[in-house]
């Protein structure tokens, strides 16, 4: 069934599954942004033990996400693997390190005999919380400001100066991607937090902290939007494959695919509404807005990067260098193995839906920490 | 693309791939047989409904998590470190060697970590079968995840199923399940998975062993061992039949690094295994054609080393000279004429580059070499080779011997694996036979060797890879690629930046680590129904 399909259509493909993971990734970064409000919603041990556990049944979703992007990305885009990661190098370990310090936290922190107290593994969350998400909002932000690179042809590829990725966080425009992604993050865990954690005084200060990372996040949001909209873009064209800079690629790439427009407003719309409507009334559903309304968002600003003969990962250095979904993917016989490897994913989908519902079906409460049975962060 | 490399940038970035993959391998084959142990615990408790077994699993499965949360933390860096430090590499063999990673994610990964959560938080949210079917699926998970990534590391051994593309100047797919069920994946899989097995019955059992040496829990520890020790022997019969298969599999894919192992200089018929030796001092470096065979004790099996490579006892065995320097007689290809082929392989693929920039003539002719399957298996196969070339012949045979693993690690690793392999065998058959006798608790001489063996079954473990890995060098992509041209073009300051900074950060882990299993182990299962 894949094998049919042209070259072409199987890297759109793969590029809506790529951009599809990096979706999810950024609306699982609540874990991260929880991570950095534990100790400004919980005041007690016993309400930090509460908010951590909240989060501690979820991070490993958000870093299985992180790994399979990874893989996927290796396995669709070769030379975006390759080029981005050996090149960004500070940028990309930075990352790891931030979410290598992340996984033993939630496990060793309360612990007996755990060398380095507690408060220690709790500031590694807030390392991981921090740095994970500004960083990887600002590396996202390279797919449509550029990056230093060059590319040879043998596609062996350099980065063009010593900071190795380090250069992209002096680029205003994205840190605001990365700030925008840090306070979405942390609005997304307040609504989390309000959906399932079941105890008064953390739901009070959540909610006013809501309002704040709220009225920064959208300022983050619109000024990143507004300045992607108005910038010039990386355009390809799609006879010689020659790249060049197009004013307003990114408005018009918008204009041109009308349903990827439609889906970018109705996310912006679904997160908007989350968030209002939890300000307003004690509704502890928003987050089944503004999640959704993430994923739908980010997918969305992924496929203006990479459709309508737009260069996803461009070189500022060495403007033919930049990589396209055509020039930068797998065979024509991979892919097609990797198609049918995707059939899995909706399955992938259903058991952790059905498995997330069924652990989250109590709230988590002052009860549950004390319980006997389960094992407690 | 031939330029020469920075060899301190090659080695800082092999000593950080090193590191970081045998940090991530102290914990991982806890995770893979640790795993079953659970899951076999916990049927006997859903089959029985006897609480005390439901004690047991959980204390286990304390365990489990502590070592699993670590494991995860040093995986993550592996995964992208093909990237960020081996770029090239990434780019030369992506294409075979991306989608067995992103298998991994999509079905293994995303598989442990959901059922992983039931396992810890859904005691009394989801039904005992349920929770069952989780810790099934956890440990299936786990072993998943081991299939797809030694998919990749085999097939970076023993390259196949794929073809050479001159205009992305990489190799690309063109038979999966080439690459899925060659022979040495398949080996890989059983012996590294059946590893995993006996170091967690080692663990197990061990654990047990020093409850009963303190008086404490006694039949809480015995019914753990008898779980663990009838796992690690059934496994131990596995292990050291696929790693006898991965020797086999070994000497027709990768025969320097099988001379290696066995430190073996000349090719012999008839030829013996060294079951225990010492090396006598290391060979003049670098090894030239008058290099020879120095033990300084050995104990020999007569015919074993030939039996064990071709399932003949007169069967040749090549040695390392044999491999470098030619043998007629046996139609062996001498280092020196493949460098010439492999250089032959380059070149052609430079011309090529060049003839298609310049949109020459030539172009097609030297296109259409790379689909001729003659040309391939006479020129491309010895394509990496090509990267020892010297116009001088003098200097290129220099360059040859320099083409030969570190003989003594690899010839250490691999005596030091194979007989705690038997060590650990005959400790489980002790242990059971023991048991069954009722005669374990007054044995001290076994209990205390079942708790000194636990370090030594992370060192056999350990020392396999250093086999698999160190046994392969120079090479990354057999034949194909050498190591110091896979390395990303960065500079070796920031490589060893972040090999110090891992360094530090996995040895404060897994300190902590150390401190938080032993603790748990003190405190012992929970008493029922009191809290702790
Ligand atoms: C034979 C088994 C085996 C081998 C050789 C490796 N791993 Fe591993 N890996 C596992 C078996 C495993 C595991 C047992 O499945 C782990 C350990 C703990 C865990 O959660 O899963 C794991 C965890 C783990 C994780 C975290 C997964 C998560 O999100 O839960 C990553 C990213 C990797 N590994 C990647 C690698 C890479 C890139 C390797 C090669 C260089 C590698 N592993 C070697
Ligand atoms: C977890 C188990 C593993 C351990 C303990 C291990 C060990 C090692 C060691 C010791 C080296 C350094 C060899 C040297 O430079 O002399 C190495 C290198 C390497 N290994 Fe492994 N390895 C493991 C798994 C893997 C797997 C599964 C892959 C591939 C999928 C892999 C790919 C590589 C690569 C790319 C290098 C760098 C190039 C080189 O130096 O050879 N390793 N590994
Ligand atoms: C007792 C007989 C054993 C034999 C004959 C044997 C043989 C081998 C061989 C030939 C290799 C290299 C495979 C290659 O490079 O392709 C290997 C690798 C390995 N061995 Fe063993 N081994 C034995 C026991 C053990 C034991 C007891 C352990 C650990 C508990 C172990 C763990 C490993 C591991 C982790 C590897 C690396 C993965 C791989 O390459 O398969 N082996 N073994």
């Amino acid at each position: 069934m894949f094998e049919n399909l042209s070259h072409l259509a199987l890297q759109q493909y793969w590029w809506f599954l790529v951009s599809l993971l990096g979706a999810f990734l950024v609306f699982l970064m609540f874990v991260q942004g929880g991570q950095t409000l534990i100790s400004t919603l919980g005041k007690t041990k016993d309400e930090k033990t509460i908010l951590i556990n909240a989060l501690g049944r979820k991070w490993e979703f958000t870093f299985t996400t992180l790994v399979t992007f990874g893989g996927a990305f290796f396995a669709s885009f070769p030379l975006f693997y390759s080029t981005s990661f050996g090149g960004a190098y500070w940028v990309w370990m930075i990352i790891l390190f931030a979410f290598v310090v992340q996984a033993i936290a939630y496990e060793f922190r309360n612990r007996p005999s755990n060398v380095y107290g507690a408060k220690t593994y709790e500031s590694f969350l807030f390392i991981n919380g921090f740095i994970g998400t500004i960083f990887i909002g600002t590396a996202v932000a390279t797919f449509f400001t550029g990056a230093n690179f060059s590319v040879n042809e043998y596609n062996q590829s350099k980065w063009d100066n010593a900071y190795h990725g380090l250069e992209a966080a002096l680029n205003l425009h994205n840190l605001s991607l990365g700030l925008t992604v840090f306070f979405l993050a942390r609005v997304m865990a307040i609504l989390y937090f309000m959906n399932s954690v079941d105890h008064k005084e953390i739901l009070q200060r959540a909610k006013k902290h809501l309002l704040y990372n709220g009225v920064v996040f959208v300022f983050m949001f619109l000024t990143f939007t507004i300045w992607l909209l108005l910038r010039d873009g990386f355009a390809v064209n799609p006879e010689t494959k020659e790249v060049s800079l197009q004013a307003f690629k990114y408005f018009h790439n918008l204009m041109e695919m009308p349903i990827v427009a439609l889906g970018f407003l109705t996310g912006v719309a679904l997160v908007l509404f989350g968030i209002i409507s939890s300000l307003l009334k004690t509704s502890s559903k928003g987050i089944w807005f503004t999640g959704p309304g993430t994923i739908l968002t980010v997918l969305m600003l992924f496929l203006l990067a990479g459709y309508n003969n737009t260069s996803f990962y461009p070189s500022a250095s060495s403007l033919q260098s930049s990589l396209t979904i055509e020039n930068a993917s797998s065979s024509h016989f991979t892919l097609t193995v990797m198609s049918y490897v995707s059939l899995m994913i909706p399955f992938v989908l259903a058991y952790i839906w059905y498995v997330w519902k069924a652990i989250n079906n109590r709230k988590i409460d002052q009860e549950e920490i004390e319980s006997d049975d389960i094992h407690i962060y | 693309m031939f330029e020469s490399v920075d060899l301190s940038l090659v080695n800082w970035s092999r000593a950080q791939f090193a590191l970081t993959a045998m940090y991530h391998w102290i914990f991982v084959p806890l995770t893979l047989g640790l795993g079953f142990i659970i899951a076999f615990m916990e049927t006997i408790y859903v089959k029985t409904g006897n609480p005390e077994w439901k004690r047991i699993t959980k204390f286990w499965m304390k365990l489990f998590g502590i070592n699993f949360a670590i494991g995860v933390a040093t995986g993550i860096i592996l995964e992208f470190e093909f990237g960020t430090n081996w770029s090239n590499y990434s780019w030369f063999v992506g294409d075979i060697f991306g989608a067995p990673l992103a298998i991994e994610g999509i079905m293994a990964f995303f598989m442990e970590s959901t059922f992983v959560a039931v396992m810890f938080f859904g005691w009394g949210k989801v039904s005992k079968k349920f929770h069952l079917m989780s810790t099934w699926l956890t440990a299936i998970g786990a072993n998943l995840s081991a299939v797809w990534i030694l998919v990749a590391n085999a097939w970076m051994q023993d390259p196949r199923g794929m073809k050479f593309n001159p205009d992305t100047a990489r190799n690309e797919m063109v038979n999966f399940w080439e690459v899925f069920l060659s022979p040495s994946a398949v080996t890989k899989f059983l012996h590294t998975s059946t590893s995993g097995f006996v170091l967690a019955s080692v663990f197990v059992v061990g654990v047990s062993a020093w409850f009963i040496l303190k008086r404490r829990e006694i039949l809480f520890a015995k019914r753990s061992m008898v779980v663990a020790a009838t796992f690690g022997a059934v496994a131990s019969v596995m292990l050291i039949a696929s790693g006898d298969s991965s020797a086999r599999e070994m000497a027709h894919t990768q025969p320097m690094k099988f001379a290696a192992m066995e430190a073996l200089y000349e090719g012999k018929t008839n030829a013996p295994l060294v079951a225990i030796g010492l090396i006598g001092d290391p060979q003049d470096d670098p090894m030239d054609s008058t290099a020879h065979e120095d033990f300084r004790l050995k104990i020999e099996i007569p015919n074993m080393l030939s039996y064990m490579a071709f399932l003949k006892v007169d069967a040749f065995v090549p040695g390392i000279k044999d491999l470098i320097l030619g043998n007629k007689e046996r139609g062996i290809m001498s280092y020196k004429e493949k460098i010439v082929r492999g250089y032959e392989a380059q070149q052609t693929l430079v011309a090529y580059k060049k003839a298609k920039k310049e949109k020459s003539a030539d172009e097609a002719v030297l296109r259409a070499k790379f689909d001729d399957p003659q040309w391939i298996d006479n020129y491309f196969k010895y394509f990496g080779y090509g990267s020892y070339y010297d116009p001088d012949p003098l200097q290129l045979e220099k360059n040859a011997f320099t083409m030969i693993p570190p003989i003594s690690l690899t010839f250490y690793a691999f005596h030091i694996m194979v007989i705690l392999g038997g060590h650990f065998f005959m400790l489980f058959l002790a242990i059971l036979w023991l048991l069954f006798k009722n005669k374990l608790e007054n044995n001290r001489i076994v209990l205390w060797t079942a708790v000194w063996t636990i370090p030594l079954v992370y060192i056999a473990s350990e020392a396999g890879w250093i086999v698999a890995e160190v046994g392969r060098q120079p090479w990354v992509i057999q034949d194909l690629m050498t190591t110091s041209k896979a390395v990303s073009q960065i500079d070796t300051s920031s490589v060893m930046l972040t090999f110090f900074l891992f360094a530090f950060t996995f040895t404060a882990l897994l300190i902590a680590e150390i401190k938080i299993l032993t603790k748990q182990i003190k405190i012992g299962p929970k008493k029922e129904g009191r809290k702790q």
